[in-house]
């Protein structure tokens, strides 16, 4: 940040890219909270993001130590990485500083030092004053259909409308002249900063502070003025202009209340600016938070590393007949529901790719008038796909509308639906049930709905996107996937292709529930649309030209599971042959019976359900907490998650990897060269790392990077939720998403060699930059000799994993029956559920 | 059967007890305790409630317990029961069960479960204490306990800035009401020479006979209830303090102030209805607050983009309207609107996060882009100027702060001047001279006297004021709280011939918490030497006990239903007449804002943004 002249387009470029970039919550795409810092090494990063903006960085001292008490950091892991780090001389006294030495651990960040002073020189606090009613004005401006009174003159952009609307009343929202008067003259940031501030050298540093005490609402400010169309009902509105208003707002605050009697800030400074990003020196404390992070992590990653190779060891003979195949998303969530199936069909194969099955499009539901985007984030695809044929009957739910918030129909409506609403209290207390106020992943796409799939006319074009999928387009992205997840021979005769989504009441979060990447949503429609292109004929042709010679007796059936609600429902079951009929049929029983265990072992987890009852009643009351009103934890989304998989399912078949692996199918050996292997990694870092790091952060700083405890939100504009009326937007992830997670980083282990991974990580700058700068770990498995390279400071070295005692378990269901229970509730204790790595059969 | 009536406090009583010595970790016996006492409650409630309509409806008086009494003054704890605390009662009863179950499920693993527990079987508690009271000390009781369990929810999240601000913020409005109330209540004692139960309020013939005896002390003491319903019930101007109370978790939200503590202002209107009934001036006024406070209220509410402010401020229009109905005397309908609104904000407040999911889905389907017209009619000018006063929250806010608070301010920067010094030399003095003239009897001429007991007064208000004013030091500020009760006590004792045990009454409590709560505060300065109240320290972080220990000591010295003082506080304004209006203003005033005062050190030492930042904390406008 230069010091010198103060450059507008220049700070605010530089404000934007450090504010939260969080859409508004209907599209919740995970990412990491530290994007801004992603140039540089991981702990380089956090340390600096710590000092400048007060965050805080990895888990507290005490909570490690904690964790070093109850065994869940390795002794000798933490020895290793000690002598690693600090060489074998100095190990005991490092290990003393880590774990005994006393350390000022207390943070105190450079942002808001500067307007702070107003407090101190003139007793006033200008945010008290300015904060509740500028965020008023902004929710107002922004509000996408919670207030009934539109904001008057919004087509004309923010700062244009609030114009407008202080020329066209007998008030105002200013209390004194000059900044009424100011308002309507052609003013920059700059001008009003010279009033406010004076000295041009504290520009930058005010106008951060100033952001950045309402973080929130000007990263959805940021956020929606890059994209405009994330918001339905679109508003202009810029940072440039919020600042501008917010400026004003202070200009009239310090005029109302100290008339004449104030002058510019830097007046009264003696001290010279502060140069926020200012490289930060290195202390002692952060050798020991990276020495106990490292530790943290290898303790699990070393365990993990050798299940793996032993599980490779054990030869395991080949599948012989397969009653079925299914491909799954990579999703953590669905690492267990795999197991599962395998479990209750010993002869079913299954695979894992991200759930958008390589087809992207918008969406766009019968009667919508809005498109949904079913692929991951950054992608913008160019194709269209329509739900017909379906009569929606869009429910509605009466005590939802806002006719109760007016004078005359409130009242009546106080007397009509009063007591009826005492009874759906009732209901929804003692027998909770699906409703129209419910997010229900199968509402997403009717079932019964036709789907434009398939595009005859390439001038079907609406809006500019081509209406469906011409049949090379299609047979490109069938290709393109089996290829990838390996899955080019030795087919099923019935493959199932299942998306996820996730059903949850009373959950402004629940976009973050759904595939991260369908980008947010269910993956009911990609999956569907990947089993018509497999099915088409004509695509089947193309693929035999390609080598992929699909037998006419397997087809592929759509479906979609709901993580929390442990339900599937399949697409399309009547085109099945007859005996494919039958044998869904058969395969069905075991998905129901897969289903059963999956909810049993998630239940574990759950303090009202009891894991040792029925089956069948774990089943209900996982299904039932889908629904209830009451539940904040209707599933626990991606927490836990920390391993990366890519490799046949062979080397973690058998392994019990605790629901905290994404598994990417990958055959190395019909991928030699590692032509696919770029392809199928480059989603693998904005996506799983994404999840990862905003998992990480928010449960480091829960109060700062992640958006607290969900039990006091109250939904803003129907954009955002926040604490409190008067209070600032809350990004990233609450409080119970996060409690059972291990802020570990990401761990991708590959099989492949480890040459070739390399020269696939090192494809493209973006995708370089995740693993160089230590934000994912990744590590080889060299397939010949079954050994561990792990990849540091741009090359992979062998790893050798210690002799972890991994222990075989028979029945994986008896043991999470008897698995370990917290202690307490304290978040710390929290991860003791966390199991480790194990053998099953 | 006028014995049961006990057993709706005793009950919550028992089960709050019981619910306070049990382990934090223990959730489901925590959540069990509350829903079997609520469950119990509303069983034995149904019970006596068919009995009484089997008894064709017949009020049910019953006098308690007698707490004190003297020849001229008897304090007791009265139960009342007829249709308007039948349906107060059933509704709360099942909103209160049905959250409860709710909040077993919600609240689980979050911090402060065990509090929020115990907090709402104190809520409970006083609810019940409102509804069952026969006379105005015993509502008196469930009044001052709902005030501060309100405060308790409020900043539930008392780590966090803006819900400990809003907190103090909500309790000083509230204490406000409750002296309002304190205040009528001795207008009432004075006017009828008797604690009066409700039930008497019934018989015209005698309330006629008064009303014509002191018609502008009756006009009043109504305007004073007045004033207390329209805070409780957050009508005009008092309403902006509803859509900052939705701090604590939904739950919380939804109990309090989408339902049962909004509407105790109706409940007391309809109580005191006997009262007003026949003062034009009382109907004329409590009809223009209803009909201001439900249109600008609903306006309000139509530009509230956040759901759950939204739901309050159309909650407020309805009871604005209530009180319209009860000012007409259409009591039935009234509390059928009470029972239908109640049961419909809370619903909609236990449903509001769902709210973005169902009205995106909505707008995916039937969003119509607004038609933008720009007319530059006056009625178009007129509609912008209503949009931006909604948004403004027609400044009542500001003009709160203006008349109620600012004028303190202002005073206690005009007393800077006093110091510890001066403070000390001020009592010491004051003191010497108060007490032999007690001693000494006649040591004074009476002419002196008549003027002392008022000076001593202002003094105890001014002191108050020194210490709601304080910035640096929080022992000073508590130091002075002490000397203004010292104070007050002394320009009671110099009113008449005075009962010594009264007064120990009054200081009993009191100084036990003075001393306790100065050892509190001694021992947080030990820490880093570091009490200003200047910025919140968020002391209850790292020192729960010693904040919980404080917390009591407060409300011992403010005389909460803990200790005697309560009942000495009652006694002492009994010694005040009728006609000693700057006495009485004095220390009206200086009760108003010692509560805040109070709960202002408590708030800045123990609550708020923890000042050190080992942990995570919260940003200040989070």
């Amino acid at each position: 940040m230069s010091e010198k002249q103060f450059d507008e387009y220049h700070i605010l470029h530089e404000l934007k890219h450090y504010l939260p970039s969080q859409t508004p919550l209907k599209d919740f795409i995970h990412h990491n909270s530290l994007h801004a810092f992603q140039h540089m090494k991981f702990y380089n990063a956090i340390f600096k993001a710590s000092k400048i903006f007060g965050y805080q960085a990895t888990l507290q001292l005490d909570e490690f130590r904690t964790l070093y008490e109850t065994g869940r950091i390795n002794d000798a892991v933490l020895d290793k990485i000690i002598t690693e780090r600090r060489g074998k001389d100095q190990l005991s006294e490092w290990k003393r500083n880590v774990l005994s030495k006393k350390y000022d651990d207390s943070i105190t960040p450079r942002i808001g030092m500067l307007r702070s002073q107003w407090k101190e020189i003139y007793h006033l606090n200008l945010d008290n004053s300015v904060q509740p009613f500028l965020f008023r004005i902004l929710a107002g401006y922004l509000d996408q259909g919670i207030s009934i009174w539109e904001f008057p003159h919004s087509e004309q952009g923010f700062l244009a409308a609030i114009r407008a609307l202080e020329k066209n009343s007998f008030t105002s929202f200013f209390k004194t002249g000059r900044a009424k008067k100011l308002l309507h003259e052609n003013i920059t940031i700059t001008d009003l900063l010279k009033i406010i501030v004076g000295n041009e050298s504290y520009f930058n540093q005010y106008i951060f502070d100033q952001q950045f005490s309402h973080r929130g609402w000007s990263g959805m400010v940021a956020t929606i003025e890059e994209r405009p169309d994330t918001l339905f009902d679109t508003r202009i509105i810029s940072l440039n202009d919020v600042i501008i208003l917010e400026l004003l707002l202070e200009i009239d605050t310090l005029d109302d209340q100290l008339g004449k009697n104030w002058q510019p800030l830097s007046v009264h400074l003696n001290q010279p600016p502060v140069d926020l990003f200012e490289d930060v020196p290195v202390t002692e404390l952060q050798e020991v938070f990276k020495i106990l992070q490292d530790a943290f992590e290898w303790s699990y990653y070393d365990v993990v590393l050798s299940g793996i190779l032993l599980n490779n060891q054990q030869n395991k003979s080949q599948i012989p007949s397969k009653s079925f195949q299914a491909i799954f998303c990579i999703d953590e969530r669905e690492c267990s529901i795999r197991r599962n199936i395998e479990t209750a069909d010993p002869e079913g194969e299954t695979f894992g790719c991200p759930g958008f099955f390589g087809v992207e499009f918008y969406f766009q539901p019968q009667g919508a008038k809005f498109y949904d985007k079913l692929c991951p984030a950054p992608v913008t695809p160019k194709y269209l796909i329509k739900e017909t044929n379906v009569e929606r009957s869009h429910e509605h739910e009466t005590l939802y509308t806002q006719k109760t918030h007016t004078f005359l129909t409130g009242y009546f409506s106080t007397f009509i639906l009063g007591l009826w609403s005492a009874v759906r209290l009732l209901q929804h207390l003692f027998k909770p049930k699906m409703s129209p106020a419910i997010s229900n992943a199968f509402a997403h796409m009717h079932k019964e709905a036709t789907l434009t799939i398939e595009n005859k006319d390439i001038n079907d074009i609406e809006n500019n996107l081509q209406v469906g999928f011409t049949v090379d387009e299609m047979a490109a992205r069938v290709n393109g996937l089996l290829k990838g997840i390996g899955l080019i021979k030795d087919f099923a005769s019935v493959i199932y292709v299942v998306g996820h989504g996730s059903s949850s009441a009373n959950n402004p979060h629940h976009g973050a529930h759904d595939c991260g990447a369908c980008s947010g949503r269910p993956g009911s429609v990609n999956a569907r649309v990947f089993a018509f292109m497999a099915n088409h004929p004509k695509v089947r042709e193309c693929l035999q030209q390609n080598g992929i010679t699909i037998p006419e007796a397997t087809q592929f059936v759509g479906a979609l599971h709901d993580t929390a609600a442990d339900r599937i429902e399949y697409y399309d079951t009547e085109i099945l042959y007859a005996s494919n009929k039958e044998l869904h049929k058969k395969n069905s029983i075991s998905f129901e019976y897969a289903l059963d265990l999956n909810a049993k072992e998630r239940s574990r987890r759950f303090a009202s359900i009891n894991t040792k009852q029925d089956i069948k009643k774990i089943r209900k009351a996982i299904l039932d907490r889908s629904v209830s009103l009451f539940e904040p934890r209707p599933e626990l989304g991606h927490g836990t998650n920390t391993l990366c998989i890519v490799g046949e399912r062979k080397i973690t078949r058998g392994l019990f990897l605790d629901r905290r692996a994404f598994l990417n199918s990958y055959n190395y050996k019909t991928d030699l060269n590692g032509e696919l292997l770029t392809g199928v990694m480059r989603p693998l870092g904005p996506v799983c790392g994404g999840i990862n790091l905003e998992y990480y952060f928010s449960r480091v700083d829960n109060q700062k990077l992640g958006a607290g405890t969900k039990l006091p939100h109250n939904v803003m504009g129907l954009f955002g939720v926040a604490n409190s009326s008067d209070g600032d937007l809350r990004p990233g992830l609450p409080w119970q998403m996060i409690e059972v997670h291990d802020p570990v980083r990401l761990l991708i282990i590959v099989e492949h060699y480890p040459e070739i991974v390399l020269m696939s990580i090192q494809s493209s700058p973006e995708m370089y930059e995740w693993y160089i700068n230590e934000w994912v770990h990744v590590a080889a498995i060299h397939p010949e000799t079954n050994t561990v390279y792990y990849f540091q400071d741009g090359v992979f070295k062998q790893y050798h994993p210690f002799d972890n005692n991994i222990s075989t378990v028979n029945d994986v269901h008896m043991m999470i029956e008897n698995a370990t229970e917290m202690e307490t509730n304290n978040i710390v204790h929290a991860t003791q559920e966390n199991m480790p790595v194990y053998l099953h059969k | 059967m006028k014995h049961l009536l006990q057993i709706f406090v005793y009950l919550p009583l028992l089960a709050f007890f019981i619910s306070l010595f049990i382990d934090k970790k223990k959730e489901k016996s925590l959540a069990n305790i509350a829903i079997a006492s609520i469950g119990l409650h509303s069983l034995v409630l149904l019970i006596i409630a068919v009995l009484w309509m089997l008894d064709k409806f017949i009020t049910i008086d019953y006098k308690h317990l007698v707490l004190y009494k003297s020849e001229k003054f008897e304090f007791f704890i009265n139960f009342y029961f007829d249709t308007t605390t039948a349906v107060y009662a059933l509704v709360g009863s099942l909103i209160s069960l049905s959250v409860t179950v709710f909040s077993k499920y919600y609240m689980h693993r979050d911090e402060g479960f065990k509090r929020f527990f115990n907090t709402l079987l104190f809520f409970y508690l006083g609810y019940n204490f409102v509804i069952f009271s026969g006379n105005f000390e015993t509502l008196f009781i469930g009044w001052e306990i709902l005030g501060l369990t309100s405060f308790l929810l409020i900043a539930f999240y008392r780590d966090r800035y803006l819900p400990v601000k809003n907190g103090l913020k909500v309790i000083s409005l509230y204490r406000l009401g409750d002296v309002c109330l304190i205040v009528a209540m001795w207008m009432a004692h004075h006017i009828f020479h008797k604690n009066i139960t409700f039930n008497e309020l019934h018989n015209a013939v005698f309330l006629n006979e008064v009303i014509a005896e002191h018609p502008l002390y009756i006009q009043t003491m109504c305007l004073l209830i007045v004033i207390a319903v329209s805070i409780k019930s957050a009508q005009l101007p008092f309403s902006s303090w509803l859509a900052r109370a939705m701090e604590g978790p939904t739950v919380s939200s939804a109990i309090f102030y989408g339902s049962l503590s909004v509407h105790l202002g109706v409940f007391l209107l309809i109580r005191t209805f006997p009262l007003w009934n026949n003062i034009l001036l009382i109907k004329v006024v409590l009809i223009a607050i209803g009909i201001f406070t439900s249109i600008i209220a609903s306006g309000i509410a139509s530009v509230q983009s956040s759901v759950k402010t939204q739901i309050a401020y159309s909650s407020i229009t309805q009871i604005g309207i209530m009180f319209i109905e009860v000012a007409l005397g259409f009591h039935i309908l009234a509390l059928v609107h009470f029972a239908g609104n109640a049961f419909l904000r809370t619903y909609q407040l236990l449903v509001s996060p769902s709210v973005l999911g169902y009205l995106i889905h909505d707008m995916v389907f039937s969003h119509v882009p607004t038609q933008h017209a720009s007319e530059n009619t006056t009625i178009a000018k007129l509609k912008n100027t209503i949009f931006i006063l909604n948004i403004r929250e027609w400044n009542v806010d500001i003009f709160l702060y203006n008349f109620l608070w600012k004028p303190f301010k202002w005073i206690g920067n005009r007393f800077n001047f006093i110091d510890k010094s001066i403070s000390i030399a001020i009592i010491s003095l004051l003191f010497l001279t108060g007490i032999l003239h007690i001693i000494l009897d006649e040591f004074l001429p009476t002419s002196v006297i008549l003027y002392l007991d008022v000076l001593y007064a202002f003094l105890a208000f001014i002191f108050i004021v020194k210490a709601f004013t304080e910035r640096k030091n929080a022992i000073r500020a508590w130091l002075h709280i002490i000397g203004s009760q010292l104070l007050i006590a002394l320009a009671i004792s110099m009113n008449e011939h005075i009962d010594f045990f009264h007064i120990f009454l009054y200081l009993s409590g009191i100084l036990v918490a003075a001393i306790v709560g100065l050892v509190c505060l001694l021992r947080i300065k030990a820490i880093d030497n570091d009490i200003s109240l200047n910025q919140f320290h968020g002391y209850a972080h790292e020192q729960k006990g010693i904040a919980a220990l404080f917390l009591i000591c407060c409300l011992a010295l403010l005389g909460f239903p803990l200790t005697p003082t309560f009942i000495g506080i009652d006694l002492l304004f009994t010694y005040i007449h009728t006609h000693e209006t700057l006495l009485i203003i004095c220390i009206a005033l200086g009760f108003i804002l010692i509560e805040v005062a109070v709960l202002r050190i408590y708030a800045r030492i123990f609550l708020g943004q923890h000042k050190k930042a080992y942990h995570p904390i919260a940003y200040r406008s989070s």
